[in-house]
């Protein structure tokens, strides 16, 4: 968990790594003095160019890739622009058009949705999976590893296992069709739009769950042992020892999960866009894939543009209000 | 004590449960891949009746599969590189020199970590095009290398800090220039930091999709993941044939995590990234 947080919001490094590099003090040689001071100084200097010089391919490769093109967006939004022409100014236009573009309410309601499940399925699973593991004394390792597999293996392989599993003609159903259970013979699980979401969900869940596992149970690590042993010694239940124990003990791991989760479901992509494509029928439809059609197959960069503004302005909300959340867990 | 052993049946239940549910699918995955549609017809889950390897001759064979591991070394390899080089020479920079605007350098970093994908995608995709670089592995590895930069900064960063500042001094005693001192003597006591990022960065160039979707769509260029993707829409109802495809990808990722899962496990918790 340290580590996590630790990337996060680092603390401040007031031990004054990398500020003012003083040589030793050179006691009883005065004559020197003028000119050390001089060499210092000069070697201070030196060592800011390098610093800069040095920092120079990060930031310039930033500017490039990320910086640039999302400060151009804050203008490109407001256009036209299909990519290839000169950008023309619309005004409101996009916004008049998104507030009656139905296909974008339907993406977002189901990246609320998305939100939703992750919020519940994913961390539930975790909490217990950790829970569990931080109380047994062997093997604990071997079933970390096993839950962590699915989230190191990419999404398009995940994709294609749970394609043929949930394939009524190859997958569990064929084989409960074999023992003579038939209820899932006509159940697709990826071609019903009932279906569709919830399944590509499942999907995502069922690679991303352990992940979860892992930092949680990081987290439990380290709590003092001794609140353990209270309440042991004062006969709690296991449940109860969940309860007040270890949640308080990772309460602000459990809240990195939470914004993690809820800035990541506006981001869905990879498992809509490798089961369904969104579909059938914009049924598991995502803003990012829409957002990807609209600029690259529809040829409307600049009305893309804007959705990508709309759902980025939802993610700054969420993590300003994370923001204040955090703060004033930390001045209690 | 007791209780405390008492206690675990359940827990051990619990977690057999879900191990067989993270776990399940993947031996299905592999168990299929070794079965001809016509097995996979009768013995839908099981084990496959022999180790048959025509699955996977045919599916490395057939060209996509083959180019896109050897597209995806050189995206791995170019974007390893890229970013342990670059997000390197910037931590050491922040952590061990006066860089200045060192503070407000590291607010842009954490403002960049967190603006979405989305923000820059369409703009970005339309820079690349009249640079030409759509169609480029080289142009991804410099979009993978940008991404993962700033996380990798931050924590190469917090690594530095803790190596003893009176190394780098008493090396500069010794008349070491700049250059010798991250050189010689940071970098070795960088590596286990290095290669967290090598390893984050690495995986994440193997199985990103968004941009190598929209970036790359050159038969000849695809990485191995949109190979995959690909070749699976390409077959659909061959399921072991793609799933050979699939054990193919995923063998080299799955060796390197049970090798090395404690690093990988420390890093892709402190990326912290929702995928």
């Amino acid at each position: 968990m340290k580590s996590a947080y630790g990337v996060i919001r680092p603390k401040s490094d007031k031990k004054g790594a990398g500020d003012v590099a003083s040589l030793p003090p050179e006691g009883g040689r005065e004559m020197t003095t003028v000119a050390l001071e001089a060499e210092r100084r000069r070697r201070r200097r030196n060592r800011r160019m390098v610093a800069v010089a040095f920092a120079l391919p990060a930031l310039a490769i930033n500017l490039l890739v990320i910086a640039g093109p999302a400060a151009s967006s804050l203008y490109y939004a407001w256009t036209d622009w299909n990519g290839f022409t000169i950008p023309r100014f619309t005004g409101l236009e996009n916004v008049m058009r998104l507030v009656e573009d139905t296909t974008f309410w339907n993406a977002l309601g189901h990246n609320f949705i998305w939100l939703g499940i992750f919020l519940s399925v994913p961390t539930i699973m975790g909490l217990t999976g950790s829970f569990m593991l931080s109380r047994i004394k062997r093997g604990a390792a071997l079933f970390r590893v096993i839950f962590f597999i699915p989230y190191v293996i990419a999404s398009v392989v995940n994709a294609q296992i749970w394609k043929s599993l949930l394939d009524p003609a190859t997958g569990i159903a064929a084989q409960l069709d074999k023992m003579g259970i038939t209820f899932l013979n006509d159940v697709y699980f990826f071609g019903d739009s009932h279906l569709s979401l919830y399944s590509v969900a499942f999907v995502d869940n069922w690679h991303y769950w352990g992940f979860l596992v892992v930092l949680f149970l990081a987290a439990m690590q380290g709590v003092d042992p001794a609140l353990f042993e209270a309440a042991r010694i004062d006969g709690a239940s296991p449940f109860r020892e969940f309860w007040h124990v270890t949640l308080p003990g990772i309460r602000s791991t459990l809240m990195f999960a939470i914004m993690i989760v809820s800035v990541g479901s506006l981001l869905a992509f990879d498992y809509a866009y490798a089961i369904t494509g969104g579909g059938p029928a914009g049924s598991s439809d995502l803003v990012s894939l829409l957002i990807n059609r609209t600029a690259f197959t529809g040829g409307e960069a600049g009305y893309a543009s804007f959705m990508a503004l709309v759902i980025s302005l939802l993610g700054g909300v969420m993590l300003v209000i994370f923001h204040f959340i955090r703060r004033n867990e930390a001045a209690r | 004590m007791n209780k405390g052993l008492r206690r675990t049946p359940i827990s051990y239940t619990v977690l057999i449960l879900l191990a067989l549910f993270a776990g399940l699918p993947l031996l299905v995955l592999v168990f299929n891949s070794f079965k001809s549609n016509l097995e996979l017809g009768n013995n839908p889950l099981g084990l496959p009746s022999g180790l048959d390897f025509t699955n996977y001759v045919e599916a490395w064979t057939q060209g996509s599969i083959g180019r896109g591991m050897w597209n995806s070394v050189i995206l791995v390899g170019g974007t390893v590189i890229g970013t342990c080089v670059t997000a390197g020479m910037c931590a050491y920079a922040m952590a061990r020199l006066d860089l200045p605007f060192k503070r407000g350098f590291e607010n842009y970093l954490f403002v960049v970590i967190s603006l979405p994908v989305q923000m820059f995608i369409v703009p970005l995709f339309f820079l690349w095009s009249n640079l030409s670089l759509i169609d480029s592995l080289f142009g991804l590895i410099i979009i993978y290398v940008a991404l993962n930069t700033p996380f990798s900064v931050l924590l190469l960063r917090t690594f530095l800090v803790g190596i003893p500042k009176e190394l780098d001094e008493a090396a500069r005693i010794d008349g070491a220039n700049e250059m010798q001192i991250a050189w010689r003597i940071i970098l070795p006591l960088a590596r286990p930091g290095l290669l967290t990022v090598g390893l984050v960065s690495g995986l994440g160039a193997y199985s990103e999709l968004l941009f190598a979707v929209i970036f790359v769509t050159d038969p000849d260029k695809l990485p191995m993941a949109t190979a995959l993707l690909n070749y699976s829409q390409g077959h659909t109802q061959l399921f072991g044939l793609v799933n050979a495809a699939a054990v193919i990808m995923t063998v080299p990722a799955v060796v390197l995590f049970l090798f090395m899962q404690r690093k990988f496990i420390a890093g892709l918790a402190s990326g912290g990234v929702k995928g």
